[in-house]
């Protein structure tokens, strides 16, 4: 599964949605999930990529992490993995 | 100064899932202590306990729920709504923002600390869970029932160890008698039945490894349970107006701290928490039938309780009926008192006294009517349901047949 339907799934699961019903485009108030929901993606990201992520729910906005949408968020992960290796 | 009615009770416990279920075993002498079931139990010398089994969280709730509630929670969500559907109280409006709910914990979320200290100490992991802190804090299950119910008015969690249930009931009888609030939701709960709970109470070495045997010559210890018992405290005229259905009237408290021991219990101080409620509640001390002990099973506790009674009843002490149904569901730590009222609630409403069971011998040093082994029938009209904590912190709590 690429990196993308992986993180799909885990924003799927968190907004009680298909994961076809989630798309690159989708923003995470689009679909629903509110500041906990978002922290508990966040962890859910960390645990199946194995990176941490720079976010402070204090400043979601300013986090490095952009988590603006999906897409977004796809592209995060992947910087962290390369940064990783 | 208001009068206080219980409309409403619920319970999950070692004895049953309901009020119904465990009153019906507390007549049936009924033990719900067992064989312990969770992980690593083999690694622990105390193996028994009166553990909740049957319950299914599937269906109850959905997964963001399962995320937030630790099982003392769930206990709590569970007991509450048998409780408030039986007291028939919907909370809007003025009601809303006045009522309120206090509950009784010691440990609050233990199985949460105790699966994430092993998680990030025993499995290596560097991250937890978002929720661990809301799961486990001790006002988490009084936060979850004001949420569920729209409960708006006073709202807290006491923690007094073994006596937090009648603590927090007592600070909820003050609420409604006093004219704070016209309907109070209270109780307690508790869940250490879990390895490091246990394990740490194994430190004490106050654990019996066979049974609960309160007032019984040759008994060696307490035995741990769990679950929570949640009652709806309400106006008297506020009751009567709604058509309510009254279990009994709440009539007096009072509470006292030993200031002496952290562990070793006092006969002064369970004296002068018996006498204030005579005293609280207006009631001639040959007026009380039946008194739920706290009857713990250790030789200190259960020696003191009774030359406590004995002091401060005289020779009705000897008339009384007081039994001890830790017996049957285990000591439930911080939501002992609120299962216990049951059995006084039993006692004043439907004339059956709960007994002792694992009675074996007569101890000349509890020489009292601690109804061995069977239930018994009996016209009482008030009952006392007594807490004595460690670290000498005691509530006892008066009520009577209305």
């Amino acid at each position: 599964m690429s990196i993308q339907d992986r993180v799909i799934e885990i924003i799927a699961e968190q907004a009680v949605l298909e994961p076809s019903d989630v798309t690159p485009d989708s923003t995470l108030e689009d679909l629903g999930i509110d500041s906990l929901g978002l922290v508990e993606c966040i962890f859910a990201i960390e645990e199946e990529f194995d990176i941490s992520v720079p976010f402070n729910a204090n400043e979601p906005t300013k986090s490095d992490f952009d988590i603006s949408n999906v897409k977004s968020i796809v592209n995060g992960i992947k910087e962290l993995m390369v940064e990783k290796t | 100064m208001k009068r206080v009615v219980i409309t409403g009770a619920g319970t999950i416990n070692a004895l049953g899932h309901s009020v119904a279920e465990t009153m019906q075993a507390m007549k049936d002498g009924h033990c719900g202590i067992g064989p312990l079931d969770f992980r690593d139990v083999d690694r622990l010398s105390i193996k028994i306990g009166g553990q909740v089994i049957g319950f299914e969280t599937e269906g109850l709730f959905n997964r963001q729920q399962m995320a937030l509630y630790d099982r003392f929670t769930q206990f709590t969500l569970m007991a509450a709504k048998e409780a408030i559907d039986q007291a028939g109280i919907v909370f809007s409006g003025e009601l809303a923002a006045r009522s309120g709910v206090v509950l009784g914990t010691a440990g609050g979320g233990v199985s949460t600390w105790d699966d994430n200290y092993r998680s990030v100490y025993e499995d290596g992991k560097n991250r937890v869970h978002p929720f661990v802190v809301p799961k486990l804090m001790n006002n988490a299950a009084a936060s979850h029932v004001s949420m569920e119910y729209n409960l708006k008015g006073p709202s807290f969690t006491v923690s007094t160890a073994c006596a937090s249930s009648n603590h927090a009931m007592a600070q909820a009888f003050t609420m409604v008698q006093s004219g704070m609030a016209p309907a109070m939701v209270t109780g307690g709960s508790e869940s250490m039945l879990c390895f490091g709970g246990v394990k740490a109470w194994e430190g004490l070495r106050v654990m019996s490894k066979d049974a609960c045997r309160p007032f019984s010559l040759g008994r060696n210890g307490m035995v741990q349970g769990e679950g929570a018992g949640i009652f709806v405290f309400e106006e008297f005229e506020h009751a009567k107006k709604r058509g309510a259905e009254i279990l009994c009237e709440v009539i007096g408290y009072a509470m006292s701290s030993d200031a002496s021991d952290i562990v070793m219990p006092s006969k002064q101080g369970a004296e002068r928490a018996i006498a204030g409620a005579l005293r609280n509640a207006k009631l001639n001390s040959d007026e009380v039938g039946y008194i739920n002990a706290h009857g713990t099973g250790t030789a200190a506790n259960d020696k003191t309780e009774c030359a406590a009674v004995a002091g401060v009843f005289g020779p009705h002490a000897d008339r009384l009926m007081i039994s001890s149904t830790k017996s049957m569901h285990g000591h439930l730590i911080g939501g002992t008192g609120a299962v216990e009222l049951l059995a006084c609630i039993m006692a004043v409403r439907d004339g059956v006294i709960a007994p002792t069971i694992g009675y074996e011998e007569p101890d000349p040093e509890c020489a009292l009517d601690v109804v061995p082994n069977e239930a018994r029938d009996a016209d009482v009209s008030v009952a006392l349901s007594n807490a004595f904590a460690f670290g000498g912190l005691n509530a006892v709590l008066a009520i009577r047949r209305i």
